[in-house]
């Protein structure tokens, strides 16, 4: 039977008056009957649509039929042929622009709540189900991936299915990539994230932290260890600033520093000993979701007033919805087609305001958005007391630096050929935000599975090649 | 984890480890440094790389006891382990073809100098080294400076040990006297550095500083340890630590510098707090 409602179930939420004051995950899940009645909303289309939309293909009408059989842990195993991370993307996917927005029920009233029926499933299966890891029989062969991701991670489950000896090379401390350090524990708590990487490691993947390759050991050494190929996944962490005047002052952060400081080095809980400046008044630049991540910390870290500052308009907002609607039901304060000049200190070198200018929107460019143009004569000043910039990053460029052979881009992005991740140096590989720049997880974890594909079949035909018979 | 296979008190508040890191030793050079984490509540922090020992797969650092997690990490012993040692991190000091040497160092920033001017030494460079401290009790690795110099200056400021006066006192007599050299290596605090720096300046002797900010990762992700040189933003720790001190701007470092002094001092009461009720649980 068909639920014909117009709209969504919505997940129950913590109170944003509440949710500010502690680190707990603002969406609280589908209960059973909810994630029943929003199964039954799906048409089950023939041609499916919403297919198209997921960058991993994940059958989506067929998982959501077995919720409507009852049949969870069924729905879970779809899920998992497409997909290693089903509880982060069912978070994090940004599903409004992806599958969401192909679903045919957004002809008439909204689309089937795909990522929430995605993550019910996925939580659904990690408390109940009780089944050991299928441990293959290794083949020998080392592959050696370095980061850990969602790009690192889902290759390397691809290439331990398929028997090969992985490991996993991290230069932090904790593995999980931006999962740990970068998206915040009430967004995705990193419980969530533990669980999938010790599933892993349960399955005979190595995890080496504290190891930089290009620094620790070079991929020429990783060969000479008797890898025999290797996958990049590591990211795109080196953080940009504005060039404007003021960004030395202190109380100016860039995202990955404030959230690195929070997340990782759990500067928020009393036991920790890495600071974090409490600031009050706090101006966030940029409109993604590393923005609105940092914009909603500062909130739980006790500011009274925090301030998206972005160039364009609220449509044009490249967050995802559903973190929009959280952070204006916190309170943050969007303040749309505005842009940061410089930022002014006080005689210690502390922040003290900054001066912003409003922008109007003009023809669209490149990106095919509206091109953001200063409105002469509006120049106007914020007093704040810090400034979060988050205005993107580049691939970090120890890598590329210390392997001569490996090309990238003007923007410092590793160049790969189209569907294996080969790069321009034998038998490396690479995907993910290093060959794409900031993009997504799912995208990351598609790239990491085509890359484990690719070195498959290159490793096994070079076993099979014979010496040619003379 | 890693293990500290030696630990040597140099003075009350300085202190030398050996830690086995084989990773590390590998492609360890002299100017580079490692993050570590003592244990998982602790904070990433740095040190310099003050030997690599590719024999016993060693790395040897040298610190000073100033604040919270370097009081923690001066309470491990011989064979206890460090959770986390990463590196090596930033770029090797750049001494090849350098034929004679001034080599500075101030405090703590001796134990920076101390494997530069070994390197120095071991490839047969001329090195003079001048290293400076307040007052005779807070002097450490002088003679293992001693060892390795052509010439050996301890000064302090008040004269209780080696002459009076400020490593810069010494300096300008040097240069005044005719001494020249190739370059100046001066690494101690940023107002030492500043001046130092400002001093060879009028005499036209390239000076390298090591610029020491607060760091987190290490591997250029935060943007926390930037400065200015010559008008442009660097990252210390990857485009560093060691930058042309002509080039610096040091009064924006300063400032930087004291960006958590206030929460670091609460951490540091708390923490000797801490040590003092364990020592009267003893
Ligand atoms: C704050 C924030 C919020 C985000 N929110 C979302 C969201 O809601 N939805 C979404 O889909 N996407 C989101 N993203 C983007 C998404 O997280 C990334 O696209 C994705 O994590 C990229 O995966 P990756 O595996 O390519 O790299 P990363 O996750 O960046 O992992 C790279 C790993 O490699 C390691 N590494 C780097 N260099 C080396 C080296 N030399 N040696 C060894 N290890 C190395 C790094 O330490 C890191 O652990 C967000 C990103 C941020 C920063
Ligand atoms: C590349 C690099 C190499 C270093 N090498 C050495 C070394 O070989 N031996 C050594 O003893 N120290 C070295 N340091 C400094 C060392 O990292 C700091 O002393 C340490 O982080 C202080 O931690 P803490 O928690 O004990 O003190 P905190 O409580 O963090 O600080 C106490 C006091 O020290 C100052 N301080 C904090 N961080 C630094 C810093 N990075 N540099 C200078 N002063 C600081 C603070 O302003 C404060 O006044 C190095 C730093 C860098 C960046
Ligand atoms: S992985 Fe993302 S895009 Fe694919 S179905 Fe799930 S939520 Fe949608
Ligand atoms: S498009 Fe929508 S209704 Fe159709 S199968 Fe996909 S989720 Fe179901
Ligand atoms: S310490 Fe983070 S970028 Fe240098």
């Amino acid at each position: 039977m068909i639920n014909k409602s117009m709209i969504k179930n919505h997940m129950i939420t913590q109170k944003p008056e509440k949710r500010i004051h502690n680190y707990r995950e603002v969406s609280q899940g589908y209960t059973n009957e909810q994630a029943l009645d929003e199964a039954k909303r799906c048409l089950e289309c023939k041609n499916k649509p919403c297919v198209k939309g997921c960058p991993v293909r994940i059958d989506i009408p067929g998982f959501i039929h077995r919720i409507v059989e009852h049949d969870i842990e069924g729905a879970y195993q779809i899920i998992r042929a497409s997909s290693l991370l089903p509880a982060v993307c069912g978070r994090v996917c940004p599903q409004e622009t992806q599958c969401e927005e192909l679903c045919v029920r957004k002809l008439k009233g909204e689309s089937v709540a795909i990522g929430h029926l995605e993550r019910f499933v996925a939580d659904y299966h990690s408390q109940n189900n009780t089944d050991k890891p299928i441990i293959v029989p290794t083949n020998g062969i080392k592959i050696a991936i370095v980061g850990s991701g969602p790009a690192g991670l889902s290759c390397a489950n691809d290439l331990v299915k398929k028997g090969y000896q992985v490991d996993i090379y991290e230069a932090l401390h904790i593995p999980g990539g931006v999962l740990v350090y970068g998206i915040p524990e009430f967004r995705l708590p990193k419980a969530v994230v533990e669980r999938e990487i010790s599933a892993l490691i349960k399955q005979g993947v190595n995890i080496y932290t504290n190891v930089i390759i290009g620094k620790t050991l070079t991929i020429d050494d990783l060969f000479t260890m008797g890898y025999r190929a290797v996958f990049l996944g590591t990211g795109a962490g080196l953080p940009k600033f504005m060039g404007i005047p003021g960004e030395m002052l202190n109380g100016v952060y860039s995202a990955n520093e404030y959230l690195t400081r929070i997340n990782l080095m759990k500067a928020y809980d009393g036991v920790s000993k890495t600071p974090i400046q409490s600031a009050q008044r706090v101006a966030v630049i940029g409109g993604g979701n590393v923005a609105l991540d940092a914009a909603r910390w500062a909130k739980r870290l006790g500011a009274k007033t925090v301030s998206i500052i972005y160039r364009r308009s609220r449509t044009e907002l490249p967050a995802r919805y559903e973190e929009v609607v959280h952070a204006e039901e916190e309170g943050i304060i969007f303040r749309m087609q505005t842009n940061l000049q410089r930022i002014i200190g006080d005689d210690f070198g502390f922040v003290k305001k900054i001066q912003c200018v409003e922008m109007t929107l003009g023809e669209l460019d490149d990106s095919g958005r509206a091109r953001p143009i200063e409105k002469p004569g509006s120049e106007h000043f914020i007093d704040v007391d810090s400034v979060i910039m988050a205005i993107g990053t580049t691939p970090n460029p120890l890598i590329s630096q210390s392997t001569i052979d490996l090309k990238t881009n003007q923007k410092g992005c590793i160049i790969t050929t189209n569907n294996t991740g080969l790069t321009t140096k034998d038998m490396v590989y690479a995907g993910g935000d290093v060959v794409t720049g900031s993009a997504t997880v799912i995208l990351a974890m598609g790239a990491g599975r085509e890359a484990a594909q690719a070195i498959d079949e290159k490793v096994t035909s070079d076993i099979f090649k014979k010496p040619p018979n003379i | 984890m890693f293990k500290i296979v030696l630990k040597t008190i140099l003075t009350p508040s300085v202190s030398l480890m050996k830690i086995y890191a084989p990773n590390v030793v590998k492609h360890a050079k002299p100017g580079q440094f490692i993050v570590l984490r003592t244990d998982s509540d602790s904070e990433r922090i740095p040190f310099t790389i003050a030997e690599a020992n590719q024999d016993d797969q060693t790395i040897a650092i040298i610190f000073q006891v100033v604040g919270a997690s370097t009081l923690k990490l001066n309470q491990l012993k011989e064979n206890d382990y460090i959770l986390d040692f990463a590196g090596p991190l930033g770029k090797p000091s750049q001494i090849d073809g350098l034929k004679k040497v001034c080599v500075i160092g101030g405090g703590l920033g001796c134990a920076i100098a101390y494997p530069i001017a070994k390197a120095l030494h071991n490839q047969k460079t001329y090195v003079h080294s001048i290293i400076g401290f307040r007052k005779k009790e807070l002097v450490f690795l002088s003679s293992e400076f001693k060892d390795i110099s052509d010439c050996f200056d301890l000064v302090t400021d008040d004269g209780s040990a080696g002459k009076m006066g400020l490593v810069t006192t010494l300096l300008k007599a040097l240069l005044d006297q005719d001494n020249t050299f190739d370059e100046v290596f001066a690494i101690g605090p940023l107002v030492m550095m500043k001046a130092v720096s400002e001093l060879t300046k009028q005499y036209g002797i390239k000076t390298i500083v090591s610029m020491n900010p607060i760091m987190i990762d290490g591997t250029g992700m935060c943007g926390g340890c930037r400065i200015t040189v010559n008008n442009k933003m660097r990252f210390a720790c990857v485009d560093g630590p060691e930058f042309d001190g002509h080039q610096v701007d040091f009064d924006e470092a300063i400032l930087r510098n004291k960006m958590y002094e206030s929460a670091e001092r609460k951490a540091y009461d708390h923490a000797c707090h801490l040590l003092k009720e364990v020592q009267n649980d003893q």
